[in-house]
């Protein structure tokens, strides 16, 4: 009997442009916020920001460093500053500002990073942020965010403003599937699990995904489903602090997890759910990703596939370990 | 402790922060006393004529902001702080030491009236210009003022941030060169020189100034210049000596990483008497 239907997901704007949005709602409700950017305001949508508020809009131009170190400095004036760039430029020119004006003082400086992981398509692996998470995880006091969707990047933005520290919001290009509902409540430190039409019980594996692999996830969760697996899907959001409770759980009730993102294994979620599996309950585990390599230039859907970061690749992957327990 | 303009006075309080360099150093065992000494009256006119600040509510939100961007010449900072009595002046001489407040480089963490965390060259301009914005966009009448190193001048960032405060107008910021021309690993001239030094910040369009940076009456008038100078920051180059002040540190390369023994403590401080 077949009762469900086919899962649907409707097309959302990207998560960078939700975050554009959410960022002149910050600074409507907070004259404190300040938007720094460096000459990619276009990309990164803070241009909505600039455009409203463009007295508290500070143009870097091409000089990523030096953007880290002035949001530091407007943060440690009581600023709430985000400095928004692509990823790979945020994080890697940065990286050192990051470390020694960000995060060992403990400064208030929220990091935007767009444009992450391959799906950016044709401009190619220089552009390309599949290292940003693994750095951001690497500085001591960082939150690491990464949102599926626009309504996860929203609620994302204000989270972010509400905690006092420094936070890495990882944002992608491409328009984002709408995998959640308006009104779920995303905390830092949590995680969602979704219980949805999809879901039976989830007692075979557990997938777990940030960004643009969730809504891959959830569809690999319906192939797997068709064949008679049970697959459980959560949307691990917060990347640092993790929710370990969830991770436990999952380990326990279903007795292997795949982890799926946009982003080298070797250094990416996956490598950090599976110290806390291996801390409580171990289980087999799988990892998709992007394997110790560089991308190249092509349609995000080419490239996805290619690099094997696809709703098939995830099945087969559940496959495996399911066959491992 | 109080505020003057008296040069004679300023002069006494130099010579006494540098006694306490070259002890503190001495006891840690290891610093930079070379370009602490050097900067001893850029911070000594700074802390005592120019900025305004007050101990006993370090984070008074009109407070002027003293950034040392050359982060290992903590030293001339924690005595003048101590002096001040932002921290306790009986603890200097833990520097370096596990649990001191007084770290081997400026760190926040362990106080709380510094405005930076630094050690990693290059940083500390970006710094004081996010703190320059922020007090433009409150309308107070903050003022920054970063102490740079000369050798720290080869890193790019400071040309990052020389290129902003120029082209955005942060003329509540003034950037101090401490021109000492030695850095760790000999005469600044020999690694990578900096000139034509006063026309790279000229040609960055900020206000520069060139003065003798152990001259008290040089400084302040600077100091004076740069506030009145309004649509540019300010750069002041300081040519100073390293080592100022003891005479078999000055201009010694030795001296820019390496503490004075316990000899050598008692020979500087019968110069510094």
């Amino acid at each position: 009997m077949q009762t469900k239907t086919k899962l649907e997901l409707k097309m959302g704007v990207a998560t960078r442009e939700a975050f554009g949005q959410a960022l002149v709602e910050l600074g409507r409700a907070n004259k404190d916020v300040v938007a720094l950017d460096a000459d990619l305001s276009k990309s990164t949508y803070t241009h909505f920001f600039a455009k409203e508020f463009p007295e508290r809009f500070v143009e870097c131009g091409i000089a990523e460093a030096d953007m880290i170190a002035i949001g530091a400095g407007l943060a440690s004036s009581g600023k709430l500053p985000f400095a928004a760039s692509f990823s790979c430029f945020a994080i890697n020119k940065g990286f050192e500002q990051l470390r020694v004006c960000v995060a060992f003082p403990n400064v208030n400086l929220k990091v935007v990073g767009t444009h992450s992981g391959i799906s950016i398509g044709e401009d190619g692996p220089s552009q390309m942020s599949i290292e940003d998470i693994g750095l951001a995880c690497s500085l001591p006091n960082f939150t690491v965010l990464s949102p599926a969707d626009e309504i996860a990047a929203r609620a994302l933005v204000h989270a972010a403003a509400a905690h006092l520290g420094p936070v890495f919001l990882r944002t992608g290009r491409p328009k984002a599937p709408i995998v959640h509902t308006a009104g779920t409540c995303f905390t830092i430190g949590g995680s969602f699990q979704f219980n949805g039409a999809q879901y039976n019980g989830g007692r075979d594996v557990t997938i777990i995904a940030h960004g643009l692999l969730v809504a891959e996830a959830l569809r690999a969760q319906e192939t797997l489903d068709n064949e008679g697996i049970s697959a459980r899907v959560i949307d691990m959001y917060s990347i640092k602090p993790l929710d370990r409770d969830a991770i436990v759980r999952a380990a326990r009730e279903s007795g292997a997890i795949v982890v799926a993102e946009e982003h080298l294994v070797a250094t990416g979620l996956g490598v950090r759910v599976a110290q806390v599996v291996t801390e409580t309950n171990p289980c087999p585990m799988e990892f998709v990703g992007i394997q110790d390599t560089y991308a190249e230039s092509g349609t995000p859907a080419e490239l996805m596939q290619k690099y094997g970061l696809t709703a098939m690749d995830i099945a087969a992957a559940a496959r495996r370990v399911k066959a491992r327990k | 402790m109080t505020k003057t303009s008296n040069v004679a006075e300023l002069q006494a309080i130099a010579k006494r922060i540098r006694r306490e360099i070259v002890e503190m150093i001495t006891h840690a065992g290891s610093g930079h006393p070379g370009g602490s000494l050097s900067a001893v009256e850029i911070v000594v006119t700074l802390f005592w004529d120019v900025m305004r600040h007050d101990p006993s509510n370090p984070h008074w939100p009109d407070r002027d902001r003293f950034i040392l961007s050359k982060g290992h010449a903590a030293p001339v900072l924690y005595c003048a702080l101590a002096e001040w009595g932002y921290t306790p002046k009986s603890e200097l001489n833990t520097l370096r030491k596990l649990g001191s407040i007084y770290q081997g480089h400026p760190d926040k963490r362990f106080i709380p009236a510094l405005e930076a965390s630094t050690g990693s060259l290059g940083e500390g301009l970006s710094l004081g210009i996010g703190i320059s914005l922020a007090a433009k966009l409150d309308s107070r009448p903050s003022r920054a003022y970063v102490v740079l190193g000369d050798g720290e001048s080869q890193e790019g960032q400071i040309w990052e941030a020389a290129m902003f405060g120029g082209d955005k107008k942060v003329d509540n910021l003034v950037a101090i060169v401490d021109y000492n021309r030695i850095q760790l690993d000999g005469f600044v001239d020999d690694i990578m020189s900096l000139e034509p030094l006063a026309d790279k910040w000229r040609a960055f369009n900020w206000h520069t100034i060139e003065l003798d940076g152990h001259s008290i009456p040089a400084l302040q008038a600077a100091f004076a210049e740069a506030e009145r100078t309004k649509g540019k920051p300010t750069a002041i180059i300081a040519h100073t000596i390293k080592g100022k002040g003891v005479s078999f540190m000055e201009n010694n390369p030795k001296f820019h990483g390496v503490a004075p023994t316990e000899d050598e403590m008692k020979r500087a401080l019968a110069e510094l008497n």
